[in-house]
């Protein structure tokens, strides 16, 4: 299993990663080893087996809907890297039409 | 003071009941202690001097009232720092979280704060305990204290070192696919990964959530489990977390301190190929001991085992990928300046926030859950799973536990894997596969190549907890391996 750069591209961009260029060489480099290594699970025979997504048995685990305090305005803003008026402030996320 | 800092948590609990020590002169203690050493080791990332000697005269004030009913009350440890704590500095050994102040307590931390523990800082950990050395830590790597050149293991490297070298009674790590396993192999001392779901998760700063949990790094079997005590049991804000009363571990020890007719199942795929030799001679010797003890022994068959790395690596990225996608520096964390709209700023502050390691990963995971390779690669390894889980419950049909080694090696020296990742995760090729079917499991000391500790695995079916600390007690009670220390750890002027 060998990844092209371009592939490598496309997958840094479905993860909001800007990798630079040596970081994009190197990681097709090596993810292709570790591909190549996981290449081994295509020899088992899983037709028929379900998948494990979760070991516990547990399946739909629900709770009564009880209002509880929560984190003020203040708390919850306070590791945010920029606020202005109780907001957190970002870059443009709609261009004006 | 002489040596406080050489105590167990149940010396310890014992001494301060008894009145011969306080709690303020156990921190204090551990603070010099602190102090002395860990510009050699870096074993914390954070020391909370002001908030450990407070907890401490808070618990000295019960102490002295005669409320001495709580097992932690007064006792000092330190936690991993992918535990959120509100109020201390949590990095998870990334750059991206440098300043995040968390807003609350996970729930083990709350737990242990209610306790009345006295927390004495953060540990070291691999970035979001992605590693098995440390050495991806964004802060540097932590030293093993029983050689300076060598790896403490990881991720929960910090914990392991700290506990080793008398810089905490105890530590809480957390075990994806052997990060609390690894480094008390690493380091000389006990590691406990509970069945999954008999901790919460809630606080624990997410990396692969199908296989996380919290788990006790001490210096003995006895101190594990009073750990495990404060921190196990139910908790409704975790969805994963067994509703089912959690036994009273330390309680029940000596009761449980069984081998005798026990049915001990050694891997024949783990005593073979890849082993170091040292270590295969320190399991082997100690699974006579067992035996000596009244255990039969058998082997036994996980040929499924060789696939548990590439099925871990491609689940527990893909589960990472999943779980980092938080990471945008809007609400908390790393922002870094210049971008023009919100998409840029994204990717500019993940790539200036993570690290190496956790790229790699986060990468491979959003490939194995791309369109046209979902199917390939992560259903592949989801039923691959299901293949390896059903093999550990078949053994356990005819075994009570299994043995054999925690790690292939003793510890390896810092940088031998820079620059192979696959190697590096290759470390972790005994204590994954109990990660994947959710086991509980315990490393103990068991030996040493030269001055560098072994570590000996036991696993048992899931919620038999009480089973694998009793056996490991027995074991413990009948060697000396436990009691050993790193020389310099007793003379640090040296």
């Amino acid at each position: 299993m060998s990844l092209t750069l371009k592939q490598v591209e496309e997958i840094a961009g479905l993860a909001r990663l800007d990798l630079s260029k040596q970081e994009k060489e190197r990681f097709r480099d090596q993810l292709s080893a570790i591909l190549d290594y996981a290449e081994m699970l295509q020899h088992l025979d899983t037709g028929n087996v379900p998948p494990t997504a979760q070991v516990t048995g547990l399946v739909g685990v629900l709770r009564e809907d009880v209002i509880a305090a929560s984190l003020d305005q203040k708390e919850a803003l306070a590791n945010a890297p920029a606020t202005q008026d109780g907001f957190v402030v970002v870059p443009t996320v709609l261009e004006e039409s | 003071m002489e040596e406080l800092t050489r105590l167990t948590l149940h010396e310890a609990r014992r001494r301060l009941d008894a009145g011969e020590i306080t709690s303020v002169q156990l921190t204090e203690a551990f603070l010099k202690r602190i102090k002395s050493v860990d510009s050699k080791l870096h074993a914390y990332l954070t020391v909370t001097n002001d908030l450990a000697l407070e907890q401490a005269h808070a618990a000295d004030a019960k102490l002295r009232q005669g409320q001495s009913k709580q097992p932690m009350l007064g006792l000092p440890i330190a936690l991993k720092d992918v535990l959120s704590t509100k109020g201390i500095r949590t990095t998870c050994g990334s750059k991206f979280l440098e300043n995040y102040v968390p807003p609350w307590d996970g729930t083990a931390v709350s737990r242990l704060r209610k306790a009345g523990a006295v927390f004495l800082g953060k540990t070291n950990t691999d970035e979001f305990a992605m590693g098995s050395s440390t050495e991806n830590s964004a802060y540097g790597p932590t030293r093993n204290p029983w050689s300076l050149e060598h790896v403490p293991g990881g991720s929960s490297g910090g914990s392991a070192a700290a506990v080793a070298a008398d810089e905490c009674l105890a530590a809480l790590g957390t075990d994806t696919g052997g990060s609390v396993r690894q480094p008390a192999s690493f380091t000389g001392i006990v590691g406990l990964k509970p069945t999954y779901g008999l901790v919460s998760r809630y606080g624990l700063v997410a990396f692969a959530s199908s296989l996380d949990q919290i788990g006790p790094l001490t210096k003995d079997v006895q101190d594990a489990a009073l750990l495990l005590d404060a921190i196990a049991g139910h908790d409704p804000r975790d969805s994963t977390s067994a509703p089912r009363i959690a036994p009273t571990f330390a309680a029940s020890l000596e009761e449980n301190a069984r081998v005798e007719g026990l049915r001990l199942g050694v891997p024949t795929e783990w005593m073979s190929e890849g082993l170091h030799p040292e270590v295969a001679r320190s399991v082997q010797a100690a699974i006579q001991k067992f035996e000596g003890l009244g255990a039969t022994v058998r082997e036994i068959a996980l040929p499924m085992s060789r696939y548990a790395i590439p099925i871990y690596y491609i689940l527990a990225p893909a589960e990472a990928s999943a779980n980092l996608a938080r990471y945008d520096g809007v609400r908390y964390g790393l922002r870094v300046g210049g971008a023009d709209e919100i998409f840029e700023m994204l990717a500019r502050n993940r790539e200036a926030g993570f690290g190496p390691e956790v790229k790699r990963r986060i990468m491979l995971g959003t490939y194995a859950l791309s369109a046209g390779y979902q199917d390939a690669y992560y259903k592949k390894a989801q039923s691959a799973r299901t293949l390896l889980k059903e093999e550990f419950d078949r053994a356990f049909e005819q075994v009570d536990l299994i043995i054999g080694p925690t790690a292939p090696s003793p510890a390896f020296r810092l940088g031998e894997h820079a620059n192979d990742p696959l190697a590096m995760y290759l470390e972790d090729i005994y204590t994954i596969p109990v990660n994947l079917a959710g086991l509980p499991a315990i490393s103990l000391p068991c030996g040493f190549a030269g001055e560098l500790p072994i570590g000996l695995q036991l696993i048992a079916p899931a919620w038999q907890e009480e089973r694998l600390l009793g056996a490991a007690y027995r074991y413990e009670q009948a060697t000396e391996w436990h009691k050993q220390r790193p020389k310099w750890v007793s003379a640090p002027e040296r």
